[in-house]
């Protein structure tokens, strides 16, 4: 069997063209994970830069109001660039930096990673296209203009759904063509091995903090943990410092659409099959024969139609548990937390609060829970209005 | 001996590409009886798929065309039926590893075995993860396909020494699609394969005028093309069989000047 598994799920299913370079890729992550000096730029830079450690903030309005567990959110939210996907980002860019490269590619569903990657790519020095599905660029205007304010250049995708997955396709694309200067900075925890580790291990920050505060502010463990899932970048960060933690519950939230029961719904690990694609093997939405399936939900960052190959294990094993939310449900929390507390969370992230809000009320008041509060919901706010049929162009 | 050999028995192969139900299964029966009559060694049948990765925009749209119509890896071995009925012509499939998997290899291979499809070429599936279907391939007598690309270097030994059938060169980097120049060092690169392995060497991608095939001829076994024909039968659709059967003969007799 081949590196990087997770049990069956993982794996490097991709062109022979690319063998070489994954490979390659592989050993730079691993030596410059390994050192000192590396470390402490990645450091400085997610300090001074992306400004961490990102707060962990008890919303205490929402405890009162829900009756239940205490709730915190860890936000990723203020990160620079707006959520959590910088903190990969800064390490992949660095990384192909000191590889010698001298162009980065990416793929985007929302556009926070598209974003994440041009700016890194600014502040880096690098050239920065970006594959983004044309649906996309449409529900998500306003990433498109800020990744061209920030110097890369944006390719709508018209092939296949026009959504996440087929820029996955095109940005793999474009790195067959060009992999002796270029990179592809993998937005999730998902593709060929190393992509799902070394995600996962940038990401890892964000429970590395989260531990740590909740401790120094409850002095105890957390019962729950809940992140949104699509790929799994934010879900995989907020879970992975608290995987060897048996007491914590780990708590992924689907994008259940309009519902499980009806076609429209990106619920990879409720709804799918085990399958191969996109580099590895793990759980896609898939319909007769194997075709990859079309896939929906209000938010563009959920919109794939499976899941990095660790939660795929994370599941199989019972460590984690995943929950499809709908777009009523996520939208509905979008504009509780607004309220609440103030904060307006990316539409993503709404579908973690909303299933919450479910669970809080069933806990004791002494028992705590973590959101991860992946990013804000200002790119999400026109989208939402449309959902509610508020026109503001009016 | 299996009958892929025969397809390099003589002189340099031609070797076609086209997508199962493209424009519909019925066409896809009588183009490939049409290539073979018109010089064809091997015909590469693609088993469409939804999202494949490795193919240029000409060969994602006959996927396009073929899925619309709901083609399903059942009418694939249902073309391979009606082929066998009339010919001999090796057969290969190229299919992108799911749909594959979501048959079952077992039952996938079992049926390739019965219906007479010699070999299968997997895009999306390295030497690391051959292990998923070379033992049951094997009992099945079908060929797995090796790639070998550009850029594989140290690795060419490793995969020509489990290799069967023949080894798909990959001319270029980049996906499927036609070039107007192929720029890599093909000669470096089959000098360095032909030391490790007596098998045939077929060059595809970017491949298709007649200069190119006649090009590769002269330093390959054989020349693989796929996104030229499916260009033509884009183009003339129903009416293709005559334009694609004046393309192959062309093309392979360029092949062996």
């Amino acid at each position: 069997m081949s590196r990087g598994r997770y049990g069956q799920y993982g794996g490097q299913y991709i062109s022979e063209t690319l063998m070489n370079e994954l490979i390659y890729l592989e050993e730079q992550f691993n030596h410059y994970m390994n050192d000192p000096e590396f470390i402490e730029e990645l450091n400085t830079l997610l300090k001074e830069y992306a400004g961490r450690p990102s707060l962990l903030y008890y919303a205490k309005r929402m405890t009162e109001d829900l009756g239940g567990a205490k709730i915190y959110l860890k936000r990723e939210d203020l990160n620079h660039t707006g959520a959590h996907k910088i903190n990969n980002v800064l390490g992949q860019v660095l990384l192909a930096k000191k590889m010698g490269k001298t162009r980065v590619i990416a793929e985007t569903g929302a556009g926070q990673h598209g974003v994440a990657t041009a700016t890194a790519a600014a502040l880096l020095d690098m050239e920065c296209e970006v594959y983004m599905g044309e649906v996309d660029t449409k529900r998500q205007a306003l990433n498109v203009y800020r990744m061209e304010l920030l110097g890369a250049k944006v390719h709508p995708v018209k092939s296949g759904t026009k959504t996440l997955k087929d820029a996955v396709n095109d940005a793999f694309r474009d790195w067959i063509a060009r992999v002796h200067d270029t990179n592809y900075v993998i937005g999730s925890t998902m593709g060929p091995h190393p992509y799902p580790q070394m995600v996962r291990d940038f990401q890892a920050v964000i429970s590395k903090e989260a531990r740590q505060q909740i401790l120094d502010k409850e002095g105890k463990l957390p019962n729950a943990v809940i992140a949104c899932i699509g790929g799994g970048s934010n879900a995989m960060g907020a879970f992975y410092n608290f995987i060897d933690d048996e007491e914590v519950k780990l708590i992924g939230c689907e994008a259940g659409g309009k519902g499980i029961d009806t076609p429209y719904n990106a619920a990879a690990l409720t709804m799918g099959k085990v399958g191969i694609f996109h580099g590895m093997k793990s759980i896609f939405n898939q319909g007769d024969y194997g075709q990859i399936a079309p896939v929906y939900s209000v938010s563009a960052g959920l919109d794939y139609p499976g899941v990095g190959p660790e939660h795929a294990y994370l599941r199989d094993t019972g460590r984690a548990e995943y929950v499809p939310v709908t777009d009523e449900e996520a939208v509905n929390a979008f504009e509780y937390l607004s309220r609440m507390e103030g904060i307006i969370p990316a539409i993503e992230s709404a579908h973690a609060v909303a299933y919450a809000m479910k669970l809080a009320p069933t806990m004791n008041n002494d028992d705590v829970i973590i959101i991860c509060l992946s990013g804000r919901g200002d790119k999400d706010v026109r989208s939402i209005a449309e959902y509610r049929g508020v026109d503001l162009d009016e | 001996m299996s009958k892929i050999a025969n397809a390099f028995k003589d002189d340099t192969a031609f070797i076609a590409f086209l997508t199962a139900g493209d424009p519909t299964i019925d066409k896809t029966v009588e183009f490939i009886l049409a290539m073979e009559e018109a010089g064809c060694d091997l015909v590469e049948i693609g088993i469409p798929f939804s999202d494949p990765m490795a193919e240029g925009v000409v060969i994602q749209d006959a996927n396009v065309r073929a899925l619309k119509h709901n083609t399903t890896t059942d009418d694939v071995f249902d073309i391979v039926r009606r082929v066998r009925e009339k010919s001999d012509i090796p057969l290969v499939f190229l299919t992108y590893i799911n749909p594959v998997f979501f048959y079952g290899y077992e039952k996938f291979f079992k049926r390739c075995a019965e219906l007479g499809v010699d070999g299968i070429i997997t895009p999306d599936v390295p030497f690391e993860e051959k292990g998923e279907i070379r033992d049951i391939a094997r009992e099945n007598g079908v060929d797995v396909i090796s790639l070998i690309a550009p850029t594989s270097k140290q690795r060419i030994q490793m995969i020509a020494n489990d290799a069967t059938g023949f080894i798909y060169v990959v001319s270029s980097l980049g996906v499927t699609g036609m070039r107007s120049e192929i720029k890599t060092d093909l000669n470096a690169i089959l000098s360095d394969i032909r030391e490790v392995t007596d098998l045939p060497l077929a060059v595809g991608f970017g491949i298709n005028t007649p200069e190119q095939a006649s090009q590769i001829g002269k330093i390959a076994d054989g020349v693989i093309v796929g996104s030229a024909i499916v260009k033509i039968i884009e183009k003339y659709g129903e009416d293709a069989t005559e334009h694609i059967s004046e393309y192959v003969s062309s093309m392979k007799k360029a092949a062996n000047e």
